[in-house]
């Protein structure tokens, strides 16, 4: 029954767009991020890594230095108790950089990383359930064959050896590129973890555009049926994202189209008024046959 | 104009809008402090209708569909559930709550349910440490192709019983121990993760370093075993290695668990069965990280602070019994 409900005539499609059914049966669209996002969110995302780490580590050795000078000496040829504390926190550190960072974010209620939240970015179940921890954590821990490794290995392996560069490579192309040959675009940890990433849009709620600022100017304009038969809901969707943007030359052109496609003198003082007259009666007129069941999606369709 | 009046100049579908938009400020509030973190900056009163709203802000959605041709209205709707519902259907708990329950025997479940791959698993080890020994007892020379040359200081073929026992015992006076701890943990927990995730190639890959990693063992065992040292190396290897062996071959069977999911995925499809077995083994490899850093702390204090071999064999036995009890006695009927 769920499936059945409709969705919204959209004005773009694209081969990212998944539907998701809440429990209520509501029919959620959703977006799944694209591949430019998702490796803009990863670097980002290393890069705030990247200059913490550098900061903590230029902050550990500068304070070991200051401690050897303190103390002045090393004790006939092993560190003191403190250096091998700092020597502790630094690994510690590198491992947390490692795994802590994506599990600890992924897990809020955000479900992004700092780098995922800036592109506009999420995880998401891939079934419409729970985000659960075991999902955080599989698709992470994978993140290491894919990523850590490999390049690891690459810089190991270094050119003198070609086969082992080769093979590394070769490894780390297939764990990138895997995204690229499925439908959900789902890299191995993914695949895994039962997730996939999707666009986590934010949108404002604009005024209503059936209330003009001035309505009895609006009065002037009284379009016939013949006049407002013309167009269906797709040119009804563009005409609102025209008078939303609000460009003079875009509203300018737009009124002199529909003024001559409906016949009718296309020099008039306001075009911004006649087109919110013309926009307020033809949505009128569209959801007067949508309650009545009769749709006309765009100004092809027939009356159905 | 009246308001009333301005909104009987409206058109029906905005008049809906209207009345109702004041729900939906409400619980976009609300989302977008949870989305920020701030938690303490939601009321009571709205943490309570939050599951309320959002079916009210749902409904609002499917109503508008049907009658509302207003498409920023539509957009602005459908984000705001998306966002509500990624909210009220997120990961329930947090960190420190999942890690009760985790403890608290969803480990101990997850382990269990390995099942199968777990007996693998520990066959492979075990073969790959009776394999290690037979290669080297067959020809010396593959000792040095196995134990990489890091391990091998002064446990080289050939090395006397007296040297060798040096490296077993008499090292309590070592310094950096912590520093050691902590690189041992690193390391380890670097090879558990590439056994679990290896298993993504269909398993094959983390029987390999399965094998691999205990032909290590069977070699260096060969070679304490030349010098009558066999107990004292058990020993050696105990006190650390019941909790490390134990944790690589947890991974080992995570690893395999997946490996096979996916190539018998039985009657669910091969993504699904895929991640439900990923998600068992992930919380499986959560554990291992903990117990390799047990490991690592056996490993860098106790073996050098506990000087002889029934202490060894002790602790050693200990560890394993405590973690036996735990995984495969502990929380048996709790779902």
């Amino acid at each position: 029954m769920a499936a059945t409900i409709a969705l919204p005539t959209r004005t773009t499609r694209s081969p990212r767009d998944r539907v998701l059914i809440t429990p209520e049966g509501v029919a959620l669209p959703i977006t799944l991020a694209s591949r430019g996002s998702r490796v803009g969110a990863l670097m980002l995302d290393f890069l705030i890594l990247g200059t913490a780490f550098v900061l903590v580590t230029i902050a550990l050795v500068s304070l070991a230095g200051g401690l050897v000078r303190f103390t002045g000496r090393i004790e006939n040829g092993t560190a003191p108790a403190v250096m091998q504390f700092l020597v502790v926190v630094w690994i510690i550190m590198t491992f947390l950089v490692r795994y802590a960072w994506f599990l600890w974010f992924e897990l809020g209620a955000r479900g992004a990383t700092p780098g995922k939240r800036l592109v506009g970015i999420r995880i998401a179940a891939r079934d419409g359930g729970r985000l659960t921890a075991e999902m955080v954590i599989a698709r992470n821990l994978l993140r290491d064959i894919e990523l850590f490794l490999p390049i690891v290995f690459i810089a190991s392996a270094g050119a003198d050896s070609p086969p082992a560069w080769l093979a590394a490579t070769a490894w780390f192309a297939m764990f990138m590129l895997l995204p690229c040959f499925n439908r959900d675009r789902l890299r191995a940890g993914d695949v895994i973890a039962g997730t996939w990433v999707v666009e986590a849009p934010r949108h404002r709620l604009e005024a209503p555009m059936s209330a003009p600022e001035l309505p009895q100017n609006t009065e002037q304009y009284r379009f016939t049926e013949a006049e407002l038969a013309v167009y269906g809901e797709y040119e009804l969707q563009t005409l609102e994202r025209v008078l939303r943007e609000g460009r003079e030359p875009a509203i300018e052109s737009v009124q002199t189209t529909i003024a001559a496609k409906i016949g009718r003198d296309p020099w008039v003082p306001d075009s911004r008024v006649f087109l919110e007259a013309y926009y307020a009666q033809l949505r009128g007129r569209l959801e007067a046959g949508m309650r009545m069941g009769k749709r006309k999606a765009d100004k092809f369709a027939g009356e159905d | 104009m009246t308001p009333d009046l301005i909104t009987a100049a409206l058109l029906r579908s905005d008049r809906f809008r209207v009345e109702r938009e004041a729900d939906w400020q409400r619980l976009d509030a609300i989302v977008t402090a949870m989305e920020k973190g701030r938690i303490w900056r939601v009321s009571d009163e709205d943490l309570l209708a939050l599951p309320q709203l959002y079916r009210t802000v749902a409904s609002s959605l499917s109503i508008a569909r049907a009658i509302s041709l207003d498409a920023a209205t539509l957009r602005y709707l459908e984000a705001l559930v998306q966002r509500a519902w990624f909210v009220v259907y997120g990961p329930r708990s947090s960190l420190t709550t999942w890690l009760r329950g985790f403890l608290g025997g969803g480990w101990s479940r997850a382990v269990r349910g390995l099942g199968i791959d777990l007996v693998i698993a520990f066959v492979v080890m075990v073969a790959g440490t009776l394999v290690g020994w037979l290669l080297v007892a067959h020809d010396v020379e593959w000792y040095r192709a196995l134990v990489p040359g890091g391990y091998a200081d002064a446990r080289v073929p050939g090395a006397s019983p007296a040297a060798l026992r040096d490296t077993l015992f008499g090292q309590s006076q070592q310094k950096g121990l912590g520093a050691f701890a902590a690189y041992l943990f690193s390391n380890n927990a670097g090879v558990s993760i590439m056994a679990f995730s290896l298993g993504f190639a269909f398993g094959v890959p983390t029987l390999l370093l399965l094998v691999q990693n205990t032909a290590i063992l069977g070699a260096m065992l060969w070679l304490y075993h030349g010098a009558g040292l066999t107990l004292d190396f058990a020993a050696w290897i105990c006190v650390h290695g019941t909790t490390e062996l134990f944790a690589i071959l947890l991974s080992g069977g995570a690893g395999l668990h997946i490996g096979r999911a996916m190539a018998f995925p039985g009657n669910r499809s091969v993504l699904s069965a895929a991640s439900q077995a990923g998600q068992r083994a992930a919380q499986v490899m959560a554990g291992v990280v903990i117990m390799l850093v047990i490991a690592a702390l056996l490993e860098g204090f106790a073996r050098q602070l506990i000087d002889n071999t029934p202490g060894r064999l002790t602790v050693g036995g200990f560890m394993l019994a405590l973690w036996c009890a735990y995984f495969f006695a502990f929380a048996k009927d709790r779902r």
